[in-house]
C-alpha cells in the first residue's frame, strides 16, 4: 500500500499496473489527476462486473476527458476487465490501448473519447435511454476535466440535464486548474445555476470522494474533485 | 415529405418501444401527441444541436434506436463532429432525418442552405446509408426499412418532389432507354431530368438510395457515358460511379449544386436555374456532353 495523504490509499496492485504502462502518457499530469477518483469509482461505487461488462442494468462510467488514460487503463486492468499484460504495449500497432480509449477495443470502456466535450452529451442520452427502458437503478457517471469545460458542448448538456432534472446523472469534474481562463465564481456554480446539486472535495481523499459520489437526489449532481495543478 | 415523416415516426414510436425521437425544437409541433404518449422517448433538447446528436449517441449506446431530426445544416454540418464521434466512432447508429435539402429554404439565405450534407456523410464509415426520396410516398417505406436494423442512416427529405413515387428497394429504376448516354437522376431531380431529356436519345434511370449506390444497376444501364444529376453538391457520387466503371473507358458528367456562395435569396426554382439544375440548364449540359 502507498499512503499519499489523509484518506488516500492506493493499492500496490494498482500502482504496479500503472508502472507497467510504457510511453510518455503516464507522466502527463492529466493521466494521474484522475487516478484517485477512478479508483474510488471502480472499487467502491460503480455497480459493474468485469465478467458481465455489457450487463444492461450496470452503472455506466464515461471518461469524457480521454487524454492521458493511463490511470483508467490501470484501474480497469486491476479490476479484471482485461489482462494486465495489455498494459505493456500502450499505443503499439497491435495494442488495444491507445493514448485515447476506444470502446470497441477495450472491455469495460463505455465510450471512445479524446476529442474534448463529447462525453457529457452522450452521458445525458445514456441516462435518458436507461430511464426510458425502466433501468432506473443504473446510474450514469461522466468524468470531465476543468479545462474540458471550456468546450461549449458541455454547457448544452449541463443546461438541459438541469432543466429536466436528470437525477440519474453524476458528473465528476477533476479540477487541476488547467482551464486557461479559469471559472469565475467557481466550477460548481456553472452547474448549480442550471439546477444541479454540487459537492466539492479533495480529489485525493478517497473517503471524501466516495461520500460525494454516493449523493443522489431529485436532480443531477456534480462532484468537483480538486487536485494539485 | 415532412408530414409523412412525422406521421410515420409517430406510428413507429407507438409500435416499437426501442424507438426514440430526438429534436432540437425544429418540427416539435408535429410531435406533440407522440411526446405526450411517450415522454421518455421523445426528447426535445432545445436549440442545442451538438447535444441533439450526442444524446442520440447515448440513447443508441443504451439500446434504443434513435431518430434525429432537424434542418440539414443543423443536423449534419453544425454537429458534424458529434455525428462522426458520438455515433460513428462509438459503433452505434441512428436515423438522421433532415428537411430543407439544398435550397428549400433559399429565402432564408446561406445559413439555411446545406448542399454539402451528403458529401459530409460520405466522409464517414461506409456503413452509412443515404436515402434521397423523390416523393412523399417513398418516405414511409424508407423510414420503416431504416428502423429494422441498427446501422446509421441519413434520410434527406425535400420540399421538391416528383409527380409520382418509384420503388425504394435500393436499386436503380430504368425509366427510358437510349443510346447516347445514361442519365442517373437522384431523388427530386427525376422530373427535371425527364423534362430536360424529352426527345433525346438517352437512358434515364432513377436513384433514391445513393449509399450504397446500386453499382450493379449502373452496369446494367450498358453505357459508359454517364450523366449524374444530384440535388446536392455536384460530384458527390462521382467517385462511386468512377469506381464502378474502372474496368472500362468511360466519361462522367457530374451535375449538382455548385460550391459558390451566391449571396442570393429567391425561391428553389431560382436556385435550380442558377445552378443549372432546371430543365433548360440540364438539357444544355446533357446535350453538350452526349453530342
Amino acid at each position: 500500500m502507498r499512503t499519499m495523504t489523509r484518506g488516500t490509499v492506493r493499492p500496490a496492485g494498482l500502482m504496479a499496473a500503472l508502472d507497467r504502462l510504457t510511453g510518455d502518457e503516464k507522466h502527463d499530469p492529466s493521466a494521474l489527476s484522475t487516478l484517485d477518483v477512478l479508483w474510488v469509482l471502480y472499487d467502491r461505487v460503480l455497480d459493474v462486473d468485469p465478467a458481465r461488462p455489457d450487463a444492461p442494468d450496470r452503472d455506466r462510467f464515461l471518461l469524457s476527458k480521454g487524454h492521458g488514460p493511463s490511470a483508467y487503463y490501470a484501474v480497469l486492468a486491476t479490476k479484471g476487465f482485461f489482462p494486465l499484460d495489455w498494459l505493456d504495449d500502450l499505443g503499439g500497432p497491435a495494442s488495444r490501448l491507445g493514448h485515447h480509449p476506444d470502446r470497441l477495443l477495450v472491455p469495460g470502456v463505455e465510450i471512445g473519447s479524446g476529442s474534448l466535450g463529447h462525453g457529457l452529451g452522450i452521458g445525458v442520452g445514456m441516462a435518458l435511454g436507461l430511464r426510458a427502458q425502466g433501468l432506473t437503478d443504473a446510474r450514469t457517471y461522466v468524468l470531465v476535466g476543468d479545462g474540458e469545460l471550456d468546450e461549449g458542448s458541455n454547457h448544452e448538456a449541463i443546461a438541459y440535464a438541469g432543466a429536466v432534472r436528470l437525477d440519474a446523472l453524476t458528473v465528476i469534474v477533476v479540477d487541476n486548474g488547467s482551464a486557461l481562463h479559469g471559472w469565475r465564481g467557481g466550477i460548481a456554480s456553472r452547474f448549480t445555476v442550471n439546477g444541479w446539486s454540487a459537492s466539492t472535495v479533495d480529489g485525493r481523499d478517497h473517503e471524501e470522494i466516495e461520500t460525494a459520489l454516493r449523493l443522489t437526489g431529485n436532480r443531477p449532481h456534480v462532484v468537483v474533485a480538486r487536485v494539485e495543478s | 415529405m415532412r408530414d409523412t415523416f412525422a406521421r410515420t415516426t409517430t406510428a413507429i414510436l407507438d409500435e416499437d418501444p426501442r424507438t426514440a425521437l430526438v429534436l432540437a425544437v425544429i418540427s416539435r409541433d408535429l410531435f406533440t401527441g407522440a411526446a405526450a404518449r411517450h415522454p421518455d422517448r421523445v426528447v426535445d433538447v432545445g436549440i442545442r444541436e451538438q447535444l441533439m446528436v450526442g444524446v442520440a449517441g447515448g440513447l443508441a449506446l443504451s439500446g434504443l434506436r434513435p431518430i434525429v431530426h432537424s434542418y440539414a445544416p443543423f443536423l449534419v454540418e453544425r454537429p458534424y463532429e458529434q455525428v462522426k464521434l458520438d455515433l460513428t466512432h462509438q459503433g452505434v447508429g441512428a436515423v438522421l432525418v433532415s428537411v430543407g435539402a439544398s435550397y428549400d429554404s433559399s429565402q432564408s439565405g446561406r445559413t439555411h442552405l446545406s448542399p454539402a450534407d451528403v458529401a459530409l456523410i460520405d466522409t464517414l464509415d461506409p456503413q452509412w446509408q443515404v436515402q434521397v426520396p423523390g416523393h412523399a410516398d417513398e418516405v414511409e417505406p424508407m423510414l420503416r426499412a431504416a428502423m429494422r436494423h441498427d446501422d446509421p442512416v441519413y434520410l434527406r427529405l425535400s420540399a421538391q418532389t416528383n409527380d409520382r413515387p418509384h420503388a425504394t428497394d435500393g436499386r436503380l429504376v430504368r425509366l427510358r432507354t437510349g443510346g447516347r448516354a445514361a442519365v442517373v437522376a437522384v431523388g427530386p431531380m427525376l422530373d427535371p431530368v425527364l423534362a430536360a431529356t424529352e426527345g433525346l436519345d438517352v437512358t434515364v434511370a432513377y436513384a433514391s438510395t445513393v449509399r450504397p449506390f446500386d453499382v450493379t444497376g449502373l452496369a446494367a444501364l450498358d453505357s459508359t457515358d454517364i450523366v449524374l444529376v444530384e440535388p446536392y453538391l455536384a460530384g458527390t457520387s462521382t467517385h462511386v460511379v468512377a469506381d464502378a466503371l474502372r474496368a472500362v473507358p468511360h466519361r462522367i458528367l457530374s451535375l449538382g449544386v455548385g460550391r459558390a456562395d451566391l449571396h442570393r435569396y429567391g425561391g428553389p426554382a431560382d436556385h435550380a436555374a442558377w445552378h443549372g439544375l432546371d430543365p433548360a440548364g440540364l438539357r444544355r449540359a446533357i446535350a453538350e456532353f452526349a453530342w
